[in-house]
């Protein structure tokens, strides 16, 4: 009974959102209050429906019903409850069952909390919102509906893939679709401002917050896969170039581009149609990205089951979004009004600068991960595109950018003083000429470019903190004085000088790790010792050791420091029955300068053990800056300014807020 | 300045900045892209030079797997039913490696004929075939199985 209901609430929801993606705009195109008016219930409708179905598949997955397809595929009765509830989003329906619910939930958050925003724009927005939904509801009913039953119903599930089962993995897909959905809220300002044909600092303003909300999920999103990745997959890696990573990582490209665009909107009311474009791009990309996963013409660790039909039907909404966004702001966008002119050199200068730099390393990503798949299709042969590629061309390109950072984040807007900036900054430019000297000698000079690249790290990281202190006049006035200058500063202020230095914490851990791991591969015997760096890694033997749901080789090692034992690290090899599969569960001991890292592979049968054991330097510093990005990000979306509803337009009646 | 100049001054920079970006591409292109050959490719082959990497991909020969007494180093064959090509790789294998089943492995030539592989790609799911793998073994009239990818 609870699937059926479940199934019923799709279509339900379904036809609402035809409702609500049609008559709200034809009310705001007639200036009809009574249609638009239907927008608010028709979204708060489908969000009740889409819960309703989203809570029954959970019901679902938490009984173990295996009468239903999904669950049969896709859990076991021996997975812990987590994974139970986990597994819902853990495969493609169920996945595009969430997405569709934090779409949902966005559309009711406009529709309540937008009240201060024009009727007429509001109704567009959700009308288009409506559209979207539509799209996807379609989309789940009739090619990936998760409640088809199965008949006889099945006595056993046949499990969620091992590797899924992992707390990392379990939050994943939701912080990503809440970055892939907010981007659509950027997406249907963008449209409605386009048939609007009226762009305004206002509108910048109201667009930002669902920009910035977007790109922190998606931050920790990326963060939590790759940081699954690195202890899941026991690799040693973080990050592969994988074409899947990319999907993630290119609507992060153009939404931090849409991040800093939005800005020139919103304070020198220029740059409108590119901002428009960079809205539209980066919920393309977010769909692209959807697509290159679910429709599996992509080969990946992170791909599930592939099905033609449903990659037809993503590629069929992807054209029409982007084409029919393109489209329209290519007819519309000449009736912008073009704002003010600015001067190269400025605030607003640096942030074209960044956002050429921005767009020009999306392109070459998406060139780099399409490529395969453009070459088969004129039958060029089969290549693959890997790491070496996009080192070679995304780190020269990110290197001006994150040079330019801190100057351009100092500068002011109109007319900048660059000589001033430098001039402020000789403290940043001194620390990072330290840290790339003192790395080279550490390094016995021979990295030259790792030197390069963790001085860039400490000029980003010197280069925000003294913003943030010439900002609050620190020495120049009182301490206290200053105090009360820091509490009083703007928060997006605060936010973007938090976000700038994370990203050079984040700097330096990857060209740390990068460019001084040191990896060990041996066959151990017990008693084996190996020398990492500051450690010893001495072998003690392997064991076999069950689990919930899987047995385990259970490898024990002893790391000792100088002369005291710190810790035992215990890799294993686990094998999940049900699932018939294997995965490698890597040990690793965790410090702020450095991981040491174990895997334990096979035994060679003479009491010996292949054994990879890795010394990572500075990867901490890569998660840290990811989540201080994010809370940078968050601590930008508390600026009282950029409430939800909060901005007026110039015009509006009541006096102006900015 | 007019507005005309700093417009084109904008142009200008973003032109430069796609150049170099293109130029970036394309001698990353040149040096970093990776082929994909079968055996049968590789058996009759067309040019491969050792000092470029290549991607090779098939079944694994049933009963080719063996561990050298370094315990190290997996020596194995893969083969796409008409020919093969040996292989040999140094390190931990991926767990789901198996004999039977398809692989594609990463490296380069060696001039004694056998393949050196950094990188042993084998997929997370047993009932997985790389659609390479499952397009070279297409190729050589062999693939019994299902084909949809």
């Amino acid at each position: 009974m609870i699937p059926e209901i479940g199934h019923y609430a799709i279509a339900l929801a379904l036809m609402l959102s035809a409702v609500q993606g049609i008559v709200p705009l034809i009310g705001a195109h007639r200036k009809d209050t009574v249609l638009m008016g239907v927008a608010g219930p028709a979204a708060r409708g489908q969000f009740l429906f889409v819960t309703m179905a989203f809570v029954a598949l959970t019901i679902t997955f938490i009984n173990s019903d295996f009468s239903v397809a999904l669950v049969a595929q896709h859990s076991h009765t021996l997975k812990p409850m987590l994974y139970k509830v986990s597994g819902v989003w853990g495969n493609h329906e169920g996945s595009m069952l969430l997405w569709i619910l934090i779409r949902a939930l966005f559309g009711l958050l406009v529709a309540e909390f937008g009240r201060n925003l024009p009727a007429e724009l509001r109704a567009r927005v959700l009308g288009i919102q409506g559209l979207i939904g539509l799209g996807f509801l379609a989309f789940l009913l009739f090619t990936s509906n998760p409640f088809l039953r199965l008949d006889p119903a099945p006595i056993q599930g046949e499990g969620l893939n091992p590797l899924l089962q992992d707390p990392g993995l379990a939050f994943h897909p939701p912080f990503l679709y809440l970055g892939y959905v907010g981007f659509s809220m950027a997406f249907s300002f963008a449209i409605a401002a386009l048939i609007e044909g009226r762009v305004d600092p206002a509108w910048a303003r109201w667009v930002r917050p669902w920009t910035l909300a977007a790109w922190i999920a998606l931050t920790i999103g990326i963060a939590l896969g790759s940081w699954w990745a690195y202890y899941e997959l026991g690799w040693g890696g973080w990050w592969f170039w994988d074409p899947v990573e990319n999907a993630s990582f290119l609507p992060w490209l153009v939404g931090t581009a849409l991040l800093h665009s939005s800005l020139v909107v919103e304070r020198r009311n220029t740059l409108k149609s590119w901002t428009l474009l960079l809205a539209i791009i980066a919920f393309g990309m977010s769909l692209l990205g959807t697509f290159l996963v679910r429709s599996g013409v992509l080969t990946s660790v992170h791909t599930f089951a592939t099905d033609p039909e449903r990659g037809v039907f993503i590629l069929a909404l992807l054209v029409i979004v982007i084409g029919g966004g393109l489209a329209r702001s290519a007819v519309r966008a000449p009736v912008l009004k073009t704002g003010g002119l600015f001067a190269p050199i400025s605030r607003e200068g640096a942030l074209v600068l960044n956002n050429l730099l921005l767009a020009t390393a999306t392109a070459v990503v998406l060139l780099g991960t399409l490529y395969p798949l453009m070459l088969d299709a004129v039958d060029g042969g089969k290549v693959s595109v890997g790491a070496p590629f996009f080192n070679a061309t995304f780190v020269p390109l990110m290197t001006p950018l994150l040079i330019a950072c801190p100057v351009g984040a100092m500068m002011a807007w109109k007319r900048g003083d660059l000589t001033g900036v430098f001039g402020r900054l000789k403290l940043a430019a001194l620390m990072a000429a330290l840290i790339a000297a003192g790395s080279l000698w550490l390094d016995g000079e021979t990295d030259v470019i790792a030197a390069i690249a963790l001085g860039v790290a400490a000029w980003l990281i010197v280069g925000a903190t003294v913003d943030l202190a010439e900002r609050c006049s620190l020495f120049r006035i009182s301490l206290a004085q200053s105090i009360r200058r820091a509490i009083n500063l703007q928060r997006s202020a605060w936010g973007s000088a938090i976000a700038h230095a994370s990203l050079g914490i984040m700097v330096a851990g990857i060209t740390a790790s990068s460019a001084w791991q040191t990896e060990h591969i041996q066959v151990m015997k017990p008693g084996d010792t190996v020398d990492l760096a500051s450690y010893k890694v001495t072998f003690k033997g392997a064991g076999e050791v069950r689990g919930p749901n899987y047995t385990a080789l259970r490898g024990t090692f002893e790391l000792t420091g100088g002369d005291e034992k710190i810790t035992d690290l215990l890799p294993e090899k686990r094998s999940y029955p049900a699932e018939r599969s294997t995965t490698t569960e890597a040990a690793i001991y965790t410090t702020p300068m450095a991981d040491v890292y174990i895997v334990l592979g096979d035994s060679d049968g003479k009491g010996g053990w292949a054994t990879r054991i890795y010394h990572n330097p500075l990867v901490p510093w890569i998660w840290a800056g990811a989540i201080f990005m994010s809370v940078g990000g968050l601590v930008s979306l508390t600026d009282r300014r950029l409430r939800v509803g909060a901005p007026k337009r110039a015009t509006a009646k009541s006096p102006s807020v900015a | 300045m007019t507005r005309k100049r700093r417009r084109l001054m904008v142009v200008m920079i973003g032109g430069l900045l796609l150049a170099t970006a293109a130029a970036l591409v394309l001698t990353a292109f040149e040096d970093n892209i990776v082929f994909f050959h079968s055996p049968t490719d590789i058996a009759t082959n067309r040019e491969l030079s050792i000092d470029r990497r290549l991607r090779v991909g098939g079944l694994v020969k049933p009963e080719s797997w063996q561990k050298a007494a370094d315990g190290l180093t997996h020596n194995f064959a893969i083969t796409d039913l008409n020919n093969e090509i040996r292989v040999a790789y140094r390190g931990i294998m991926p767990d789901l490696f198996r004999e039977g089943q398809g692989v594609v492995v990463e490296g380069r030539m060696h001039s004694d004929g056998h393949f050196r592989a950094d990188e042993v790609l084998a997929k997370h799911d047993e009932n997985y075939m790389p659609p390479e793998v499952a397009e070279a073994l297409r190729e050589s009239g062999k693939w019994k199985g299902s084909t949809e990818k």
